[in-house]
């Protein structure tokens, strides 16, 4: 077995035959880890002892592990997520040092499925942008080139799968925040339905908008891991309790006959899609044609007006998700604080100094938009243009079995180009923030290079709870068009 | 502005509150393309794909111990209790 053949069934395999030993797997990864930190700055922690531990329990002790689908599979776990015993800060100062009492759901079934943490990765502060350069850590590189962003929020998950620090990141999507840095970075990425894959542990964001899903490097990693994460949580109310599809039943993936819809009157009208990513998507088209697929011209009318609905439903969640930092429960209080001007100056004083500035943006901007007098005419309006869209949704699955589109309309832009204009930032969000307002699951597969060698993401989305359909002709796909077997030069 | 930023709990600096005003500005701006969207009769209610029957049964169970629960207070905790500025008497 050579490294590029270290995806999760493979070295799960081979662990469980004891053609390699799982200490020998995560010690690679983390010599790896550690060799690109300087470069990259991809990890907020790596967790070398703990991981060993693991993978030497998992030696040691093979018999009763062996039959775990993620056995011995090193992960990394974005810094939104709380694992006992590790730092878990959303990559902002308010929540510096803070160790969580308790592991999230999907860090607990990772641990019980096998799989060995081998750190913690970094993001935009509490998940908020589009680069991982709003992080207290300072901003993650992307592998592919260091003088461009990894995409955001989750460009840490995303970095380690490209320069191959780990086979696996976990990452969570509020608006393209696992899809996007996927893209960005040539790898797989799925942001599951909302309610198939539980929040709990979760540093909450835009509750009604995030989800949590697997990056990997190809489509059947993705598919393992997604079906260790699926379950009905107690602790997470929105999660269902709709059985799991058994996904392996689903692969190796078919295209052929399904019907593929492409809304060709926003990717012609003004969402700014570059030559090379509108090539590389019309590409991706012929070859799922070759496959067997039909595509189908659809129309949704309303998705011109997905990115100012979500950039006011999100920061109206965020700002009251995020009143909890305070600086007197956990994280950071403003230093030298006498109390002597009360607790209110406290508060005050500790939110401004302890968040970043996109974080305090947002909370300004959803403040403002759930404020007296301009409720109707933000907040409520942009609720009613999501019903819009998803009826939208709703009408084109009457006709389709997915939905295509790129996955972002152009590569990863340079570190520093967009850090101080807001707006431009949250344009580029154009294609995935409506799977976040519909709660539709959705995919980032990679799909072609651009001439200077950068990314490029090719997008499906399907009905509520079929990610086995995205997974399916996502495999399809990538045996056509095994992009992923690319690497950033250097590697 | 100083008057979201007060509601929002947040001590602005002067300069903040002028880069914020315009950011705000042209983001709200943008937005108001949605004013032209009718959606009279429209329901305010985003319908998760969620069924709504995920309640657990509500049966006493252990949950974080007062130790845990003050443990990762950035001004120790006394007694178990969190530390705050004074608020009695002030």
């Amino acid at each position: 077995m050579t490294d590029q053949d270290w995806t999760v069934t493979n070295l799960r395999r081979a662990i469980a035959q004891r053609d390699i030993a799982a200490k020998t797997v995560c010690e690679t990864f983390l010599d790896r880890a550690e060799a690109a930190q300087d470069q990259l700055n991809v990890f907020t922690v790596i967790l070398r002892e703990e991981a060993l531990a693991q993978a030497t329990e998992i030696d040691e002790h093979l018999d009763e592990w062996r039959d775990r689908p993620l056995l011995g599979v090193p992960v990394t776990i974005k810094d939104v997520l709380c694992t006992q015993g590790a730092a878990t800060t959303g990559a902002s100062r308010i929540l510096a040092g803070f160790d969580p009492p308790y592991d999230a759901t999907v860090v607990t079934r990772l641990r019980e499925a096998g799989a060995v943490i081998i750190g913690k990765t970094n993001c935009d502060e509490f998940a908020m942008g589009s680069s991982t350069e709003h992080s207290a850590y300072g901003a993650t590189r992307n592998p592919w080139n260091v003088e461009r962003v990894p995409g955001g929020s989750s460009g840490g998950a995303a970095a380690a799968v490209a320069a191959r620090l780990a086979p696996v990141s976990i990452g969570s999507d509020t608006g393209g925040s696992i899809r996007q840095p996927a893209a960005f970075c040539g790898i797989v990425g799925l942001k599951p339905t909302y309610g198939r894959v539980s929040r709990y542990g979760l540093l909450a964001f835009a509750s009604s908008l995030d989800q949590i899903g697997p990056m990997t490097l190809t489509v059947a990693d993705a598919a393992a891991v997604f079906q260790c994460l699926a379950c009905q949580d107690p602790q997470d109310a929105t999660t269902v309790s709709r059985p799991v599809d058994d996904i392996a039943t689903a692969l190796p993936g078919n295209a052929d006959g399904t019907r593929i819809g492409v809304p060709r009157s926003i990717l012609d009208g003004q969402s700014g899609v570059d030559d090379e990513a509108r090539q590389a998507f019309e590409t991706s088209l012929s070859t799922l044609e070759q496959l067997g697929a039909k595509v189908i011209d659809i129309e949704l009318p309303h998705l011109q007006y997905a990115i100012p609905a979500y950039y006011l439903v999100a920061p109206a969640e965020a700002s009251s998700n995020l009143a909890r930092y305070d600086g007197v429960r956990y994280g950071f209080r403003a230093p030298n604080d006498t109390g002597d001007d009360g607790l209110d100056a406290m508060y005050n004083r500790t939110r401004d100094l302890g968040f970043g500035s996109e974080v305090k943006r947002r909370i300004m901007l959803g403040t403002y938009a759930l404020s007296a007098g301009y409720y109707d005419a933000y907040y409520r309006k942009a609720q009613q243009i999501r019903s819009l869209i998803a009826a939208d949704y709703e009408q084109a699955f009457a006709q389709v079995d997915v939905v295509a589109m790129p996955t972002t309309p152009a590569p990863a832009f340079r570190v520093g180009e967009k850090v101080d204009d807001p707006l431009t930032m949250y344009l580029g969000d154009i294609f995935t923030v409506s799977a976040n307002l519909t709660g539709l699951p959705a995919i980032n597969l990679p799909g072609g290079l651009t001439r200077d060698r950068l990314p490029l993401g090719f997008q499906l989305m399907a009905r509520p709870f079929d990610e086995a359909t995205l997974l399916s002709v996502g495999d399809a796909y990538e045996r056509e068009a095994p992009w992923w077997r690319e690497r950033p030069s250097g590697l | 502005m100083a008057k979201i930023a007060t509601l929002a709990h947040l001590d602005l600096t002067p300069e903040e509150i002028d880069r914020f005003t315009g950011q705000l500005a042209q983001i709200l701006e943008y937005a108001e393309c949605l004013q032209e969207v009718d959606t009279s009769g429209i329901s305010d209610t985003w319908r998760s794909p969620t069924d709504r029957a995920s309640l657990r049964p509500d049966e006493p169970r252990a949950t974080l111990t007062n130790e845990q629960a003050v443990g990762n207070a950035p001004v120790p905790a006394v007694r178990g209790l969190f530390r705050v500025p004074k608020v009695i008497g002030s």
